[in-house]
């Protein structure tokens, strides 16, 4: 394409009250990253709400007991800080659950108090020997800056640099080991899905985290008081083995570069993994590193891919979307929607990243449901994507509604809903433009006074915005 | 802070609570709640309690003062109902960043308020102070009045930040909040003879209205109430009732005694699950309205309501007994205290296991009540391994409760029905009863169960989870059995008293050592029954199975 593409503007909202937020807080997003470690705790350092709040979140959006702990700060404790409280969930959480892991994030409350939560952890694993080899990692998360998406990747960051171990001199690198940092917007059904492309292609990967196995909703062998699944401690250490690291999602640069550094192991990040040319990316990619074809399974996967984007053009083309979701989810699948012939009309975020001035759109905004609603009923926008809270938006403008993102909390199965490779893709513009089938079965049914009003009746078709890509 | 201080301290001294009653004057300062352990589980905060209580509030703006994750982790996630407005299901916040956090948030606060004001013009607003600006001295009583002056509007400060306490104490909080700020701010368009308020119930899925049309019918007029389906003017104008009821749940409690005391509305507690209970509430209400004026035949039409509704929904009943008869539920309840649920399961031919239940006495009820309001707590504690065992040994066809412990059922391939407060049916009345009893039957003959009992092929039946669970728990059986001494310290160690943590062991010993009589003795030497006084009438049966005949507990002139 000869067209240059014009860099989106990114505004922050200006609004002193945010309503019908869009925005959920860091520490959680941290505590869901802890949640893709084997036998681990997630354990936020606040008062108890936190993790209430949190805990319920995840309960209703997997449907599954979510293993979640606090410190249980008090008012007194944060004025005296929390050392005790700390030193003391450590030390219960460590006798009665007997986690492999304890990942700790903080909250607003804490970092307000200044608590030197890694200060505490010396402290602790100075008093209690029994902690001094222990697994602990203390993030820090302030619930009054950034995102969820934020928390993730800080959370994944400092995963790498306490727990990879740096590999010796002698240590052999082995390339049929690839290390993966998923970005929080990949569910559980995305990473097994990548899962079994790198497997296809004669790879062993090693997801940190790896929500895939922990938050899929299989039933359990055994009870556990920690999570059921996900990456070893032991595991972690040794990726610094790997051939390569792939990041999926630009929020996850932080802790490739952190991997990078600390291993040597290259890294490459993907900042799409939904369309056809992210994939066709991927495929190449690996087809390069591990010197095989593209399995033929793939081969025609894309062929499929190319044949519902199609199917689904008839529907999609000249849609005008109105999207809600963090930066990576929302370039990417808006991005993809584009390529089938949909107008970016509104977009809006939770938090600043590089990509957004890219995305094939006028201005990304960093604001809440509100403004998308506002932008949605100024502009004529007729597709809603966003998280479950899009649902009252949706019945106010009576627009279809696609539901993508966290949290999902009134419908099934969101953790196996896929949007990445061919096969995810495929999917996922079958489920939308399916979803535009029905709003137009119930919804824009013509009857004889449709176009009573002659070429008025044809108010609000205008040509597409024009920015190409 | 100190003022939020007093009114904590008011909340803790409350007479119209039996247990609270029976406290000493120390241990009363300390509040009824449950001392939560660094790395215990987490119950939701006083901010929860606060917001929990007031959002059905349904045409108020509910304005949460602090950073994202307070709201934005939490907003419509309860399934409270609305004939109205939709205001109460936005979410608004000052979503605070660091500036905030470092130069204060009042200015935030108060565009805020204004920015609601022009765009959603709602007839009040309730703002929620929360942890982190209460720690940075945001003084939100301040900017509301401020705002109250400039805009001539309602604007109520909610003060329960999170980290003053866990969500029962939120409730007060907020009660006491509607106390001093809206509850005779404004005047009713009329009154009638009939006008009564409910408070502590949220209509969740909509259950009030299971129950309102009886009331329409019978003239009996829902001033206010508190706060399901709620209006601001309403519960303004809510000092004008005859006669209230305390929907049971003692979270709501100085409300209602406080608006007795100082409106002369008497009030009783009640509930309307179950039909038993359903009948009892009417008539009380009835004859509170009849004591305070109403006309003598509105009993009469009370009674014949009453007997219509029973006998009809014996009657839609009937039909499931043949599929009911002999059927074992589980029940394990915290929030629906109940007695007459059970009378009515019991009804339908079912058993109830796990709690010994008879048809029985007053005292009877109110012990089930008790100790299945105790086993709720024992539950949270519960290993689930222990739980699956209690569930297998008590060979239930299904389990009836909330929360945490539906995944050991569901694991289990044991058929679960949610009658936790969060849940999507509702279950209220004499119809809601019958749903009850519908909903019941449906799961326990869906065929999905005995599919998912059924082992994977590949895997071995005697190593499976289950096999595993009851192994090690037989196996921890056996070596109790063969060590007498361990055996006697596992008994000892029982908890009887989850609040202050105390064991069977202690309780026994200073009753041994001090020659103990009284419950009221136990606790001034074990500081049990020192918290939310549930054990008590665990304490009781100790010293039955001691021999000793313990002094009753003294009755309390409470609301009954």
């Amino acid at each position: 394409m000869t067209t240059p593409i014009l860099p989106a503007k990114v505004r922050v909202s200006k609004k002193a009250c945010a309503v019908n937020p869009l925005k959920m807080s860091q520490p959680i997003g941290g505590a869901y990253a802890f949640l893709g470690l084997r036998g681990a705790m997630p354990l936020l350092h606040g008062s108890q709400g936190c993790t209430s709040f949190g805990l319920t979140l995840f309960v209703r959006h997997f449907k599954e007991n979510v293993p979640m702990q606090t410190t249980a700060m008090s008012e007194v404790a944060t004025v005296l800080g929390g050392y005790e409280n700390v030193e003391q969930a450590i030390i219960n959480i460590f006798n009665r659950q007997k986690p492999e892991i304890i990942g700790i994030v903080s909250t607003g409350v804490t970092e307000t108090k200044g608590d030197d939560v890694d200060g505490y952890i010396k402290l602790a694993r100075e008093k209690y020997p029994q902690l001094a080899n222990y697994p602990l990692v203390y993030v820090s998360t302030p619930d009054f800056k950034d995102a969820f998406q934020d928390g993730w990747e800080k959370t994944v960051a400092k995963m790498v640099e306490v727990l990879v171990e740096k590999p010796s001199n002698a240590a052999r690198r082995d390339p049929s080991r690839i290390n993966v940092l998923p970005g929080c917007h990949l569910t559980p059904g995305d990473i097994e899905e990548l899962r079994t492309i790198l497997e296809d292609f004669g790879l062993e990967p090693s997801f940190l985290p790896d929500i895939g196995t922990s938050l899929d909703g299989h039933i359990p062998e055994d009870f556990s008081p920690t999570t059921i699944g996900g990456i070893g401690v032991e595991e972690i250490a040794t990726m610094g083995q790997a051939g390569w690291t792939i990041a999926i999602g630009a929020q996850m640069r932080r802790a490739a570069e952190a991997m990078e550094n600390k291993t040597g192991v290259p890294s490459r990040v993907f900042e799409r993994l939904c369309g056809l040319e992210p994939n066709d990316e991927l495929m190449m990619f690996l087809s390069e590193v591990t010197g095989r074809p593209v399995p033929i399974k793939y081969r025609r996967q894309r062929g499929q891919l190319a044949d519902a984007m199609l199917d689904a053009h008839f529907w999609l083309g000249g849609r005008k979307l109105a999207i809600g979701a963090e930066p990576d989810l929302l370039y990417d699948i808006a991005s993809f929607l584009h390529g089938v012939g949909t107008d970016i009309t509104a977009a809006v975020t939770t938090t600043q990243s590089p990509v957004l001035e890219r995305l094939p759109t006028e201005e990304v905004l960093i604001g809440d449901l509100e403004d998308l609603e506002t932008f949605s009923r100024e502009r004529g926008c007729d597709l809603l994507i966003t998280h479950a809270h899009g649902r009252q938006m949706a019945e106010r403008l009576n627009v279809p509604f696609y539901r993508c993102g966290f949290p999902i909390f009134d419908r099934l199965g969101p953790g196996h809903q896929l949007s990445i490779g061919y096969r995810g893709s495929r999917d996922l513009v079958f489920d939308i433009a399916n979803l535009l089938i029905e709003d137009h079965e119930k919804n824009r049914q013509p009857n004889p006074e449709t176009w009573r009003h002659g070429f008025d009746s044809l108010k609000g078709a205008r040509p597409a915005s024009g920015i190409s890509h | 802070m100190s003022s939020l201080s007093n009114t904590i301290q008011q909340v803790f001294n409350e007479p119209g609570c039996a247990k609270n009653a029976n406290k000493s004057e120390a241990e009363r300062k300390k509040g009824c709640t449950k001392q939560l352990q660094p790395g215990g589980a987490a119950g939701g905060c006083a901010f929860d309690g606060a917001k929990i209580a007031l959002q059905p509030l349904t045409d108020v703006a509910h304005l949460v003062h602090g950073p994202i994750a307070c709201e934005g982790n939490s907003w419509d996630n309860r399934p409270a109902k609305s004939s109205g407005s939709s205001v109460w299901r936005t979410g608004f916040t000052t979503d605070i960043n660091e500036t905030d956090v470092v130069f204060g948030g009042e200015k935030r606060l108060f565009k805020s308020i204004k920015e609601i004001i022009e765009k959603y013009d709602p007839p009040a607003i309730f703002v929620y102070q929360t942890c982190v600006p209460a720690m940075i001295g945001d003084d939100i009583n301040a900017v509301c009045k401020a705002a109250r002056e400039k805009f001539g509007k309602p604007v109520i400060p909610i003060n329960s930040p999170g980290f003053v306490g866990p969500k029962n104490l939120g409730n007060k909080l907020a009660g006491e909040a509607i106390l001093e700020h809206v509850i005779g701010t404004e005047e009713p368009e009329y009154t009638t003879p009939y006008d009564i308020n409910i408070i502590g119930e949220y209509n969740l899925s909509g259950e009030l209205w299971q129950v309102k049309p009886l009331l329409d019918e019978l003239g009996i007029r829902v001033l206010a109430c508190i706060s399901g389906d709620g209006r601001y003017k309403d519960v303004a104008s809510s000092h004008r009732a005859k006669a209230a009821m305390m929907v049971c749940s003692k979270a709501m409690i100085n409300i209602a005694r406080k608006m007795e005391e100082k409106y002369d509305i008497p009030f009783f507690e009640g509930s309307f699950y179950g039909i038993q209970d359903s009948s009892d509430s009417l008539r009380e209400l009835a004859r509170l309205l009849i004591e305070k004026g109403a006309p003598a035949e509105l009993m009469d039409r009370t009674e014949a309501v009453i007997a219509r509704e029973e006998a009809r929904a014996w009657a839609a009943i009937e039909p499931y007994k043949k599929r009911l008869t002999g059927k074992k539920a589980l029940l394990i309840t915290g929030g629906v205290k109940s007695w007459s649920v059970v009378a009515a399961l019991q009804e339908a031919g079912m058993e109830m296991v796990g709690t010994s239940v008879k048809k029985s006495t007053k005292e009877d009820k109110e012990r089930i009540k008790e100790l299945m309001g105790q086993d709720a707590h024992m539950i949270d504690d519960m290993a689930p391994r222990e739980m699956y065992k209690m569930l297998k040994d008590a060979k239930a066809d299904i389990m009836l409760s909330g929360g945490k412990s539906q995944f050991v059922a569901l694991k289990a391939g044991v058929p679960w029905l949610d009658i936790n407060q969060e849940r999507n049916h509702a279950y209220m009345g004499y119809v809601g009863m019958v749903k009850l009893v519908h909903e019941i039957e449906k799961a326990l003959y869906n065929p999905l169960w005995s599919q998912l009992r059924k082992p994977a092929p590949w895997d071995d039946a005697t190593k499976s989870w289950q096999a595993k669970a009851i192994a090690q728990i037989e196996a921890e059986a056996a070596a109790l059995a063969a060590d007498p001494v361990a055996a006697e310290a596992a008994r000892r160690s029982k908890k009887i008293c989850n609040c202050k943590g105390v064991d069977l062991g202690t309780i026994e010993d200073a009753i041994k050592a001090h020659s103990l009589t009284t419950v009221e003795g136990v606790r001034e030497h074990t500081n049990a029954s020192g918290g939310c006084g549930s054990c008590s009438i665990r304490i009781e049966e100790i010293f039955e199975a001691m021999q000793i005949v313990p002094e009753p507990v003294p009755q309390m002139i409470a609301a009954e």
